[in-house]
């Protein structure tokens, strides 16, 4: 057993914790390489099926290529593709810096989803590498009824028994990938041939490390055309991944504040 | 407000796979753990571009002196207490590995986060401060260490730079911490001397500590032992869930020990059934033909249809783990309210989950006292041993035998407030389920089904008492004998005078009573037999745990008559003699029935006559292929 097989087989597991500990649960979908791998992970852990609902919480502000890409992939792997739209940018906070407020749109629209359809359990496809915040998540983390995070106070996690009891009216977030990294997941997709959206390899110089809204999203420098090239080039930088996306840079706490409002 | 380090590949780009530790930082609070760790990311050359300008730059625009373990402290709050709060991970790379720090906090208050980090780690690294030496929560930690499994530990001595890198000192902390982990049965692979802050001992061997001979930090980190997966042990797979996504009937789980493969003549526990894996189904190409090892998640077929529910656990015939209702477990609590003796609580072993009453507590003490005084109850971030009975039986293993299925859980209200390692399976017996063999009936299915036009069967009559699930089970039992088949009716209240005469109608017997019946009634099934079962059967659960033993022969049927009808018509004087209080714990005019929601059929006998009542049900029988179409 491999270094992957190992991450895939854990994977499986939380998927299937998952599945028989709550009532009504949804995959979030971002359309992004976590989530597609976290898909391919589901239909492993299920034989086939994703036996719950795709979630796709839209801010209508995606790439073509991301709306293509979803389009093709929820009929092929025939999922049961939920879209949920995000409320207007006016209903939002003003007093939150451009990027912040973006994102915070995206919480908005994930507590209406939640509202709507009753879940108890939302599968989302963070991992603790990605950002310093998400490094202290439990793979099985619970909200508050408003969706909040309370990270003063998370329940103790160990020898993979999850708590897994939301109390009426919250929901808990299912993390199945935290112990992945950015280069496991490209090493993976690469290996069980998972599609990808091709703006993640490089054109004209550059390319897309981690997609979200066309706005407050962009490319950095890459030669990078191939998975390979990206798992070479991973090897050797020292950029962080989410160094494209703006919303985390805007002041020193702006992701924790939105992650404990609720957001991934 | 980025934290990454994406040097750590383990899967690295030309396909071959560098060894993963996960090694968790512990100690008591402010001997240096963030430091130690923000300095190793340092030496390493691990840090993300620009980030330690960043936090230069944050700390002096705080007006606060810059601290290594910013880069850690990720969450505002720890930065402005200057403390951990929650546990972290982070990794780097070394000459011959990838490592995995997992930071976890030292302050007694969020000793539940250091259990979380360090449940998960291969190996630890133990820190002490050299002015201030072994402290309660470096005991506390090395106990908790030891609790959660971790075998490899170092020791470092921090602040060295604090006592003047004096030799001496360094001597007598090594000595008092490494003759308490002893104790513990862990003995330290190092102890070595350093100033995290400085770097002195972390990557290089400096001259301040060049009285010292042993490894720095660095190569004291390659010599830990990544955790290897627990092949050579006895197979052992509980299973998280039964899938009947299409025509396969697929037990999923991951195999925790040993390995399995097509053919395996397997044993199912706690029940002690055998069967034999007839394939390992797996996708999107199945089914598997190589033996699957720990740590897979796998999903196998059977070659008879069995009872299986999430919580068994599926082991090789001739090294089974006991079967048992009581426990004696050395655990740590977390929880506000001290675990006393009578608590009832809720143990999470595997996939099983039951309820447990503690019957006894022994060795309660403080784990950061040097001399503990033994309390009656374990207090918050105590440890203790405790005996447990449970509910119902499990499949355990001590874990001397096994660390991975010989450890528990405990949850108070939902949320997990302590675990432990099992020590010895008290008054469990070794099942010998080699003894039994099962028969197979000497008629095939097709020559039963020859002669008695119909198929195997289980029909459940659920309904309130008084509904007429008697008389129906009769008209239709008469009705499938005229037509040659071979019904055989097993009346709830028939059993009860024999077979189940010695069960009450507490929740618990309720369940044992209807486990028996659907048992049986899947037993005459699967010999050609239609086995039509009249019993009130008010529990939802008791009733699917009926339709999962007899599988698809099951067909269920609500007698969906009004409550008042039954009363009025009150055949057996029940409802008179409950109304009169004469009958505790009588399903009717209590609200403990929980009709079903997906019936094959729901028949309310207050409007209609026995006969057609009886047509509708053999019209549902023909059509869910039970009985054969006798018009085609």
């Amino acid at each position: 057993m491999d270094h992957l097989d190992g991450l895939e087989a854990q994977s499986i597991y939380i998927f299937r914790e998952a599945f028989a500990r709550l009532k009504k649960l949804a995959l979030l979908w971002s359309l992004g390489k976590d989530s597609n791998v976290m898909i391919w992970l589901a239909r492993k852990a299920f034989f086939g099926r994703v036996p719950f609902p795709a979630l796709h919480v839209d801010t209508g502000k995606k790439f073509a290529e991301m709306y293509a890409f979803r389009d093709r992939y929820g009929r092929e792997w025939e999922l049961d593709l939920k879209i949920e739209p995000c409320p207007p940018l006016e209903t939002i906070d003003p007093t939150l810096p451009p990027a912040a407020r973006s994102a915070a749109r995206k919480t908005e629209g994930l507590k209406l989803a939640l509202a709507k359809y009753g879940f108890d359990g939302l599968i989302a496809g963070i991992r603790r590498d990605e950002e310093a915040t998400r490094a202290k998540e439990r793979v099985f983390s619970p909200r508050g009824t408003e969706g909040g995070w309370d990270v003063r106070d998370q329940p103790p996690e160990f020898w993979d028994q999850f708590n897994a009891s939301p109390p009426p009216g919250a929901h808990l977030r299912i993390h199945p990938i935290l112990h992945w990294t950015e280069a496991d997941i490209w090493a993976y997709t690469r290996r069980e041939n998972i599609p990808i959206i091709p703006l993640y390899l490089a054109k004209d110089g550059k390319r897309y490390r981690s997609l979200g809204d066309q706005d407050i999203t962009s490319p950095v420098a890459s030669t990078a055309s191939t998975i390979e090239e990206i798992l070479i080039e991973l090897d050797g930088t020292r950029v962080p991944e989410r160094a494209g996306r703006a919303l985390d840079h805007e002041t020193e706490d702006a992701f924790e504040r939105l992650r404990v409002a609720g957001y991934l | 407000m980025n934290m990454i380090v994406p040097t750590a590949t383990p899967a690295t780009p030309n396909g071959t796979t560098r060894p993963q530790v996960r090694i968790v930082i512990v100690g008591h609070v402010d001997h240096g753990k963030s430091t130690l760790v923000g300095r190793l990311l340092h030496e390493t050359g691990s840090l993300p571009e620009g980030k330690l300008d960043m936090l230069k730059a944050v700390s002096a625009r705080r007006g606060m002196p810059f601290e290594w373990s910013f880069l850690l402290d990720a969450l505002q709050t720890e930065r402005d207490q200057g403390i951990t709060i929650d546990t972290t991970q982070i990794s780097f790379r070394t000459r011959s590995r990838d490592v995995v720090l997992i930071d976890a906090p030292g302050h007694a208050e969020f000793l539940r986060n250091m259990i979380t980090g360090a449940s998960q780690a291969d190996g630890a690294v133990l820190i002490i401060d050299a002015l201030e030496g072994v402290r309660d929560q470096t005991r506390r930690h090395g106990y908790l260490l030891h609790l959660l499994g971790v075998k490899q530990v170092a020791v470092v001595v921090n602040k060295m730079d604090r006592v003047d890198f004096s030799a001496e000192r360094f001597r007598q902390i090594g000595d008092e911490i490494s003759a308490h982990l002893t104790g513990l049965g862990l003995t330290p692979s190092a102890v070595i001397p350093v100033s995290a802050r400085d770097g002195d001992g972390v990557a290089e061997r400096t001259p301040r500590i060049a009285w010292f001979d042993g490894p720095t930090v660095v190569e004291a980190l390659d010599a830990l032992e990544p955790a290897r997966p627990l092949e050579t042990l006895a197979l052992r797979l509980p299973v998280q869930a039964i899938y009947k996504f299409d025509d396969r009937r697929i037990v999923a789980g991951r195999i925790e020990s040993g390995s399995l493969a097509a053919g395996d003549e397997i044993v199912i526990m706690p029940a002690g059934k055998i069967a034999r894996i007839r394939t390992v189904e797996s996708w999107p190409v199945t089914p598997m033909q190589e033996s699957q090892g720990a740590g897979r998640s796998v999903g196998i077929t059977l070659d008879r249809e069995l009872f299986v529910e999430r919580g068994d656990v599926i082991a090789h015939v001739g090294s089974t783990p006991r079967d048992t209702r009581r426990i004696r477990a050395r655990i740590f609590w977390l929880h506000d309210k001290p675990l006393a003796e009578g608590a009832s609580i809720l143990v999470r072993l595997g996939t099983r989950e039951t309820r447990a009453t503690v019957v006894a507590i022994e060795k309660a003490v403080d784990p950061g006292e040097l001399a503990g005084v033994e309390t009656r109850a374990i207090a918050r971030n105590h440890v203790g041993e405790i005996d447990i009975a449970l509910a119902q039986p499990i499949a355990a293993d001590p874990y001397s035998d096994n660390p991975r299925t010989g450890r528990l859980v405990i949850e108070v209200n939902g949320r997990i407030a302590g675990g432990g390692l099992i020590l010895s399976v008290a008054t469990g017996k070794r099942s010998i389920p080699v003894d039994i063999v099962p028969v197979e009936s000497a008629m095939s299915a097709g020559e039963c089904l020859a002669r008695y036009r119909h198929k195997g069967a289980v029909l459940w009559l659920t309904g309130l008492p008084g509904s007429g699930k008697s008389t129906l089970a009769r008209a239709i039992q008469r009705r499938l004998f005229d037509n040659g088949g071979s019904p055989i009716l097993l009346d709830g209240d028939t059993l009860r005078a024999g077979l189940n005469g010695d069960l009450g109608f507490s929740a618990k017997d309720r369940s044992e009573n209807i486990r028996r019946l659907a048992e049986v009634a899947t037993h005459l099934a699967r010999n050609g037999h239609i086995a039509i079962v009249a019993a009130v059967s008010p529990s939802a659960e008791d009733r699917s745990a009926a339709r999962r033993i007899a599988g698809a022969a099951f067909r269920e049927i609500y007698v969906a008559t009004p409550a008042d009808v039954c009363e009025r018509r009150d055949p057996k004087g029940h409802y008179a003699k409950a109304r009169a209080g004469a009958l505790p714990g009588f399903t009717g005019i209590g609200k403990d029935y929980e009709p079903p929601v997906a019936s094959e059929l729901t028949i309310d006998t207050s409007s209609r006559s026995v006969t057609s009542a009886a047509d509708e049900l053999e019209d549902m029988l023909v059509k869910t292929e039970i009985l054969l179409d006798l018009s085609e």
